[in-house]
């Protein structure tokens, strides 16, 4: 069971969060402007990564905050969090 | 005690405290100190089960949690009988008693021996050949297999014992008290640590503790004198924390350990009342020591299973430590100098050995001279070929190896003996590390896999990390510790250190044999009895992942997980497919290391603390007035409230009739309640739901539909408009967290420059609703000073008022169809506010009704409820609710769906209504819906969603989805059912009132 550290509460365990899938992937501003394929681009394709990953977590038990954080998947480490707005880490990308 | 092998007193061992216990009936008598495996064998007692399989006798093998064979059924009552406990690690109690499980009618003459005989037809993957086929003889084989082939009885009655749960943190957490886990424990928390030090064992020391050889120094003391006094000194250190009889299950990632206590299972059967039996430990550690030491390897070569063979090492702890020699006969057969150690042990306990066989030609170390100078005739370069002895083994043959180990040579020799032990060199403990997701390592000198790559802050030291013998584990633990705690300094930096153990090791995994390998037994895994062959003939049949050839021959899926033969099973597959033994990788070794039982798993949640529950302010009302209750996700919402001899039929019946006749009141407290607001509370909820909602006036409330970004119908409600930034929006009863959740979530990524914010009230509010052409009058008595005209108070709108002195808010709003009111008020006034309702509404026989009428009530009117009428694939459109979706505003959540190609196709399953040919025929809720069932394959068009006979329309009604059901009103459907076909007609679900005319009546 991991330990997050949550950015506005500390460290906690992992039951108090949920994982909310992939992080940075924006609501298109104008849907109706969009083609079914770019919508569906949006609504349904989501990466798979075996490796360093930008992940959206919710502190459900805790602040009820969302921040990202950036996990390897191939081994559960934690490489960084970062608030709901800020430009994830570039030496991940 | 006829046959009392008890050789010496042992210092472990209280010989003033005698025990009688009792195995397969019999009476026994051991000591305290001992394990059951230990005085069974000073009972001269080997045979303790039989094997799964073929049902071959088996006997104890180790002296340890790693024991295959001698696993017992534990205690005689139907809720406290446990099966699969180990002889070797169930320490005895007064009135202990334990039985052979795995054999029919008993362990000494058992049925299913026969399976022995028929081995040759018994291969790998047996079961999964024959039982296949023809799948109607399954019936047959059942009963049998299951009679004979079990691994025990499982209790039938509930567990009498508790259990509870502990969460630990410390700095250090230290896996085994061996002396490499003593020396870590004393540094820890001396150097200021918080250190936690666990182990399985009821004793502290490991196997250095009753180690008395003078070939193993410390300082000039025998190790165990040395080891003793640090045992003493740790005791005194206060941020020590020493754990015994704790098995650490399950090493999780970030440090997480989970371990079980155990408390009780010592103590005689009267000293256990109101103890805790076993404690679930949820260990956080900052870092962890592994210091689980070893496991010895037994030999693979034909037979190596008759009761009265033994690893070597555990002949040596039943002598050393609880005073009891395995037989009178020994020989060792070993292919390193480990059984020369336990050779020396016997020796000096005057205990006979008779031979040593040596796989290796050439050994002089200082131990195998010695134990020449003493007379014991060692065979080097000879190997087992064959035991006898049905029930124990009474005698051996051996032959010489060839030069390459591939062949035996010569003739043979036989040699009497009762007792063999074995001797394969050495496994490193690492199953703990591994689980927690450490990468291993082969070392090729000694065919070894010890740890690699560490996953979090922990190391592995002493023998689970390949440092085997005394000086290896001494010489660099002191630096391992600095570096790894970060100190300066230990009290074991200059040890002398004396230890006369040669290394050298004749590793051969499937030792030669004189006969051909059809012909013989090499067990592999004696808990499921694999053998050699079996492997052998998983990859002649193509299988090569260990994985698969695992479960093909079952080899390692014990409740040992084959912690004695997983190496050797390896080592045959890399020798048979001439691969290399590193990049085979290894099985995987799953959590528990030791198996757990149930009730420590669960802890105290059990009974009515197994889920919690939630009830509403007005629960107790509903129990007094002898409701029944439905759990509608962690509520507890009454049902419907039977009268004398009613059933659920006839109660739902008469409440839904008495709340269109007059008047029904309901506790919907249940529902979720989340209070909205801020200057963007009205665009939020634009947004949020399909229907407009910037001109909602204050003081109005509005039905919304909620969808997902996919176009699916997520969930619904009336929101009230209170003030001009102020809303209260209603959910499901089911949807109120996912619901509050998915809004935060919007709100705070994609919306932050909203300000708008969310308070969950659910909890705060009894809801109270009181419906039915009466319910006006009944509400202008309980609060008269409010104006309750329809010009006044119109339906789909709120007031604030009082009730006496107590605030409420009341909306009028219906989910019935019916006029009525919604009480919200604060929790704790709820069940007088109700009670207030009870009273006004006597003259009217108002009458309380539960979820059930609601639904029935509300499927009259042909409203949906989400999450039955409705699955993740309903749009508003599907639903025929068009009249909800607006077509002016921009965008909401899901809009753009609601237009996929596949969102706008006409052959959707679409929401009707449904009428039987026979009104008194109900439907039944999921069944299938069908236009024509003659030809086959019969298309499935849809299914029943809701189904109920309305009392007040007198007919069977129902709601369904049908493909393209829109444009199927009027049109003839078929329902089959088991054995009768359903006439039904696609009807407008609106069943009651289409007019609406009841609102306002
Ligand atoms: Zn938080």
């Amino acid at each position: 069971m991991f330990l997050i550290h949550c950015p506005y509460c500390g460290e906690r365990e992992q039951s108090e969060f949920k994982a909310g899938g992939e992080a940075h992937i924006v609501r298109p501003k104008q849907p109706t402007e969009l083609s079914d394929d770019q919508w569906a681009e949006y609504l349904f394709m989501r990466k798979n990564i075996k490796g360093v990953q930008f992940e959206r977590w919710v502190h459900t038990h805790g602040c009820r905050k969302w921040f990202n954080m950036v996990r390897d998947t191939s081994n559960d480490e934690i490489k960084a969090i970062y608030k709901m707005g800020e430009k994830p880490p570039t030496k991940y990308k | 005690m006829t046959d009392n092998l008890r050789v010496k007193s042992s210092k472990f061992i209280d010989e003033t405290y005698k025990i009688s216990f009792k195995f397969n009936s019999k009476t026994y008598y051991g000591y305290k100190g001992d394990t059951l495996a230990s005085a069974l064998l000073a009972n001269n007692i080997h045979l303790v089960g039989r094997s799964f399989k073929y049902h071959r006798p088996r006997g104890i093998m180790t002296a340890g949690s790693e024991e295959p064979n001698a696993i017992v059924q534990l205690h005689k009552d139907t809720s406290r009988t446990e099966p699969n406990v180990r002889a070797t690690e169930i320490e005895i109690y007064e009135g202990l008693e334990a039985s052979s499980q795995n054999c029919w009618p008993s362990v000494n003459f058992d049925l299913g021996g026969i399976n022995n005989f028929l081995s040759p037809v018994l291969p790998a993957g047996f079961y999964y050949k024959t039982f296949m086929w023809p799948a109607s003889f399954w019936e047959k084989y059942e009963y049998f297999i299951r009679k004979s082939a079990g691994l025990g009885k499982s209790p039938s009655e509930p567990d009498p014992d508790i259990y509870e749960h502990k969460y630990i943190h410390c700095d250090v957490l230290i896996i085994g008290a061996g002396i490499s886990g003593i020396i870590a424990a004393k540094t820890s928390a001396k150097n200021g640590f918080k250190t936690l030090l666990v182990d399985e064992k009821p004793y502290l020391g490991g196997s250095t503790i009753y180690q008395n050889s003078e070939h193993f120094k410390i300082n000039n003391q025998i190790s165990s004198s040395w080891l003793e006094k640090e045992i003493n000194e740790i005791k005194k250190i206060d941020n020590l924390e020493i754990k015994i009889r704790t098995s650490v299950a399950a090493f999780h990632g970030y440090n997480f350990l989970l371990a079980r206590e155990s408390l009780t299972d010592h103590l005689p059967l009267h000293q256990r009342d109101e103890k805790v039996r076993h404690r679930l430990l949820k260990i956080r550690a900052k870092k962890v020591i592994s210091a689980t030491g070893s496991l010895e390897r037994p030999l693979i070569f034909d037979n190596n299973d008759r009761p009265g063979i033994l690893l070597s090492s555990a002949i040596e702890k039943y002598s050393n430590f609880f005073g009891v020699a395995c037989g009178q006969k020994n020989v060792l057969f070993t292919n390193n100098d480990s059984a020369y150690e336990t050779a020396m042990s016997l020796f000096q306990k005057g205990i006979n050995i008779k031979a040593i066989i040596d796989n290796r030609e050439e050994v002089d170390s200082k131990l195998v001279k010695e134990i020449e100078k003493n007379n014991i005739k060692v065979y080097k370069g000879y190997t087992v070929v064959d035991t006898f002895g049905y029930k124990k083994i009474n005698k051996i043959s051996i032959m010489q190896l060839s030069k390459d180990g591939q062949k035996v040579i010569g003739s043979k020799i036989s040699i009497d003996c009762d007792c063999l032990g074995m001797s394969g060199g050495w496994t490193p403990a690492v199953h703990l590390f591994t689980q927690s997701g450490g990468k291993l390592r082969f070392r090729d000198d000694d065919q070894v896999f010890i740890p690699g790559i560490y996953p979090s802050d922990q190391i592995s030291i002493g023998s689970c990390n390949g440092d085997f013998t005394l000086d290896e584990i001494l010489i660099g633990i002191s630096k391992k510790l600095k570096d790894f705690l970060d100190i300066k300094k230990t009290d074991y930096e200059n040890l002398e250190i004396q230890s006369h153990f040669n290394k050298t090791k004749r590793n051969i995994w499937l030792l030669p044999s004189n006969k051909i390998i059809g012909k013989t037994k090499p067990f592999v895994d004696y808990q499921n009895d694999a053998t050699a062959k079996d492997i052998k003939l998983a990859l002649r049949e193509g299988f090569r992942s260990i994985e698969h050839v695992k479960r093909y021959t079952t080899t390692g899926m014990g409740t040992d997980q084959g912690k004695l033969g997983n190496m050797h099973a390896l080592g045959i597959i890399s020798e048979t497919a001439g691969s290399k033994m590193g990049e085979l990788g290894t099985t995987t070794f799953r959590p528990p290391y030791t198996p757990l039982t149930f009730g420590t798993i669960v802890g105290r949640n059990v009974g009515e603390y197994f889920d919690v529950f939630r009830k509403t302010p007005i629960h107790d009302w509903h129990v007094e007035n002898k409701a029944k209750f439905e759990n509608v996700g962690q509520w507890k919402r009454a049902w419907f409230y039977p009268r004398k001899n009613e059933g659920m039929h006839e109660a739902v019946q008469r409440e839904s009739k008495a709340a269109r006749d007059s008047a029904g009141i309901l506790d919907a407290s249940t529902l979720g309640k989340i209070d909205i607001q801020g200057t963007d509370a009205s665009e939020f909820l634009n947004r949020v739901y399909t229907n407009a909602w910037s001109k909602l006036a204050i003081g109005k409330c509005r039905y919304g539909l909620m969808l997902n970004e996919d176009g699916m119908v997520y969930d619904d409600g009336v929101t009230t408009r209170l003030d001009e930034n102020h809303y209260i929006m209603t959910t499901t009863t089911g949807g109120a967290a996912t619901v509050l959740g998915k809004l935060e979530d919007y709100l705070q990524t994609e919306w932050p420059e909203l300000d708008v914010y969310l308070t969950s009230v659910t909890d705060h509010y009894a809801t109270i609703s009181v419906c039915g052409p009466n319910s006006k009058k009944i509400i202008s008595k309980v609060i008269p000073d409010i104006d309750l005209s329809d010009e006044k108070f119109p339906h789909m709108s709120f007031k604030n008022t009082k009730i006496g002195k107590v605030k409420c808010r009341v909306m009028r709003i219906s989910f019935t169809g019916e006029q009525s009111y919604e009480i919200n008020v604060q929790a704790n006034y709820g069940r007088s506010v109700w009670e207030r309702c009870m009273q006004a509404g006597k003259e009217f026989n108002i009458t309380p009704y539960g979820t059930e009428t609601m639904h029935l009530l509300r499927a009259e009117k042909g409203f949906i409820i989400v999450g039955q009428d409705t699955d993740a694939t309903m749009t508003p459109i599907d639903l025929q609710m068009d009249w909800i979706v607006s077509k002016k505003k921009y965008d909401f959540i899901g809009k753009r769906s609601l237009y996929r190609s596949d969102t706008i196709r006409e052959d959707r399953k679409q929401l009707i209504g449904l009428v039987t040919e026979n009104p008194k025929e109900v439907l039944e809720e999921g069944a299938q819906i069908v236009e024509d069932a003659s030809k086959s394959p019969v298309e499935m068009l849809g299914h029943v969603t809701s189904s109920y006979y309305s009392p007040n329309l007198e007919k069977s009604i129902a709601l369904g989805v049908v493909k393209g059901g829109k444009n199927m009103m009027g049109q003839k459907l078929i329902i089959p059912m088991e054995n009768k076909q359903i006439n039904v007609t696609v009807t407008d679900p609106v069943f009651l009132d289409k007019e609406n005319k009841r609102l306002n009546a």
